[in-house]
């Protein structure tokens, strides 16, 4: 643990007591509803909005007391929800204008230009002038510039929030590269669950200004007590590798951690890494290992926790591998089924997976 | 008729023009970034001029530059026994007397762009002096060529104000409107016209440049 945050003070109609530690590495997500404080919290972060509390990042106190370290003093990248580049500027003077700042007075340069407009792939925009630029490519301008400031931290507020489907999905690869690549730790504030569970490896989930749960990305996704689990699309992500392929149906073989999956279409050489996600709606369980079925994917699994939801449905927790050692998925059940099964926790079941999404190329 | 007081206003507006973006970008800056609640009292007092008649300035300010005031008091720190029928007294009568006309519209500008590119300037390290120099007032600029602009043509046909506290000196206070002023009252209509007919042509091509010139900063700025 490398960061940690704690602000507390009155925000608008409602107090907000946040305190949380995220990894040094990685991307952290700050995740809440619409008016949870988790903006603001950033904003503390950078210095332009001040709490009390305190902030240190590996031990460095930017925040503690009564000191309080302006915006500008601190080693940090911002990306707004709309850019925010400087129309007077070209694009190249824009990505330049923080690398000036840093690395012109004598900041070791670790993030250098063409490395940046490689990742970002921005080569064909550095003349043009941000007015003519398409909102997703301007949000890669944008993330371009905060990266060469040469941060130790880099704090992105809902990037992809104002933009179309389309640009989302044009600027998301990008963003995921850059997490493959990159050291410098992120914290990421989103209200979109998918987007977060496509980019994000920790989790502090907030609401109404406090922090709910924190932890790593798969321990609060397979909590059934979270309201993460209580979303239509609840699920888990998955670290998969790829182990083999059955060439003659075009299958490929994933490796979880306590169980295997074929999943169509070619993930590329074995030792790949890929996110698998498993809709919690894609999961049933079976007291026997299922015969005359056509789904192929049939993992042996223990359930560890069950929580029921509504008047209809349970959400399952189940444990990989017949010990239950293995990575945790949820299962949304009828609770008819779930009685008839006479299922509970401790049972060594069956789960059967209709869908596996693959959402990142590599961890 | 003679250059000179051509010449003059000439320099009266150009020093007059100067010294109102020195002093008036940073009231401009305070004006629309601070949270005091006493600005808006300050901006009142700016703007003033707006709507006071020219000759109620006048008066007053006579009353400060003249032997009597603090003016009075500062011109015999160098011998002299008023402020008042100078040209430096000009200078103060037509800074305070056109500095609506160039603090509000930088104003303006600077309220224009809001917080957010000095925030994201201040993320990139820039500090707020920086941030100042190199983002609000490149940003800003449409605002300064206006402000500059109206400054300068609103001090060249300043008349009131000058009258009350420049008189009529030749080389010293004798400007355009009151050269104009002058001859009309004695009956030189030709030179009258003359001046007349050049003010109007004048403002008539620096309203029209002010306009082409904004047009184009907008299309390149953003």
């Amino acid at each position: 643990m490398s960061l940690s945050a704690h602000f507390h003070g009155k925000l608008g109609r409602f107090d907000l007591d946040v305190a949380f530690e995220a990894p040094g590495r990685g991307i952290t997500a700050l995740f809440g509803p619409s008016g949870c404080g988790k903006t603001s919290v950033l904003r503390c972060v950078a210095g332009l909005q001040r709490l009390n509390g305190r902030f240190a990042l590996d031990g460095d106190a930017w925040q503690e007391g009564r000191s309080f370290r302006p915006t500008h003093k601190r080693p940090i990248g911002y990306v707004f929800q709309e850019a925010s580049l400087f129309p007077h500027l070209s694009v190249r003077a824009n990505l330049l204008f923080g690398h000036r700042r840093t690395v012109g007075r004598g900041v070791p340069e670790h993030i250098r230009l063409d490395d940046v407009v490689d990742l970002l792939g921005l080569g064909h925009l550095l003349d043009r002038s941000p007015a003519h630029l398409s909102g997703g490519e301007r949000q890669r301008v944008g993330v371009g510039r905060a990266l060469l400031s040469q941060p130790r931290l880099l704090l992105m507020d809902e990037p992809l929030a104002a933009l179309d489907r389309f640009s989302k999905e044009e600027i998301l690869p990008y963003l995921e590269r850059l997490h493959g690549v990159l050291s410098v730790p992120v914290l990421y504030v989103s209200h979109d669950i998918a987007e977060v569970e496509r980019l994000a490896d920790h989790l502090v989930l907030l609401r109404q200004g406090r922090v709910v749960a924190a932890g790593p990305m798969q321990e609060l996704q397979a909590d059934p007590t979270l309201p993460i689990a209580r979303m239509p699309e609840a699920g888990v992500t998955l670290p998969a590798v790829v182990e083999g392929r059955e060439d003659a149906y075009g299958l490929t073989l994933l490796r979880l951690d306590g169980g295997h999956l074929l999943v169509p279409g070619d993930l590329g050489p074995q030792g790949t890494a890929r996110r698998a996600r498993i809709a919690a709606s894609d999961v049933s369980l079976a007291r026997h290992p299922p015969e005359g079925s056509t789904i192929l994917n049939a993992l042996p699994v223990r359930i560890v926790a069950a929580e029921r939801q509504d008047d209809v449905q349970m959400m399952a927790v189940v444990a990989l591998g017949e010990e239950g050692r293995g990575a945790r998925m949820l299962a949304r059940v009828t609770r008819k089924s779930w009685d008839a099964l006479g299922l509970s926790p401790g049972q060594s079941v069956y789960a059967q997976i209709k869908g596996v999404a693959l959402v990142q190329e590599a961890m | 008729m003679s250059w000179q007081p051509i010449i003059l206003t000439l320099e009266l507006a150009g020093l007059t023009t100067v010294i109102l973006l020195i002093v008036g970008t940073p009231l401009a800056w305070w004006l629309a970034r601070s949270g005091a609640w006493w600005k808006e009292a300050v901006a009142t007092v700016v703007a003033l001029p707006l709507v006071l008649p020219p000759t109620v300035l006048g008066f007053y300010l006579l009353m400060l530059l003249g032997p009597n005031g603090p003016g009075g008091w500062l011109a015999s720190l160098w011998g002299a026994r008023s402020m008042a029928f100078t040209f430096e007294g000009l200078v103060i009568g037509s800074v305070l007397y056109s500095m609506p006309f160039v603090v509000q519209p930088i104003r303006n500008a600077f309220e224009a762009f809001g917080d957010r590119p000095l925030e994201a300037a201040a993320t990139l390290r820039a500090s707020p002096l920086d941030t100042f120099f190199t983002v609000a007032v490149p940003l800003a600029r449409r605002g300064f060529l206006t402000g500059a602009v109206l400054g300068f043509a609103h001090t060249m046909g300043e008349f009131g104000v000058v009258l009350m506290i420049g008189g009529n000196i030749p080389g010293q206070t004798k400007v355009l409107s009151v050269a104009i002023y002058d001859y009309v009252e004695t009956l030189q209509w030709d030179e009258a016209h003359l001046l007349a007919g050049g003010m109007l042509v004048f403002s008539f091509t620096v309203i029209l440049t002010m306009m082409m010139l904004e047009k184009r900063i907008g299309r390149g700025g953003r």
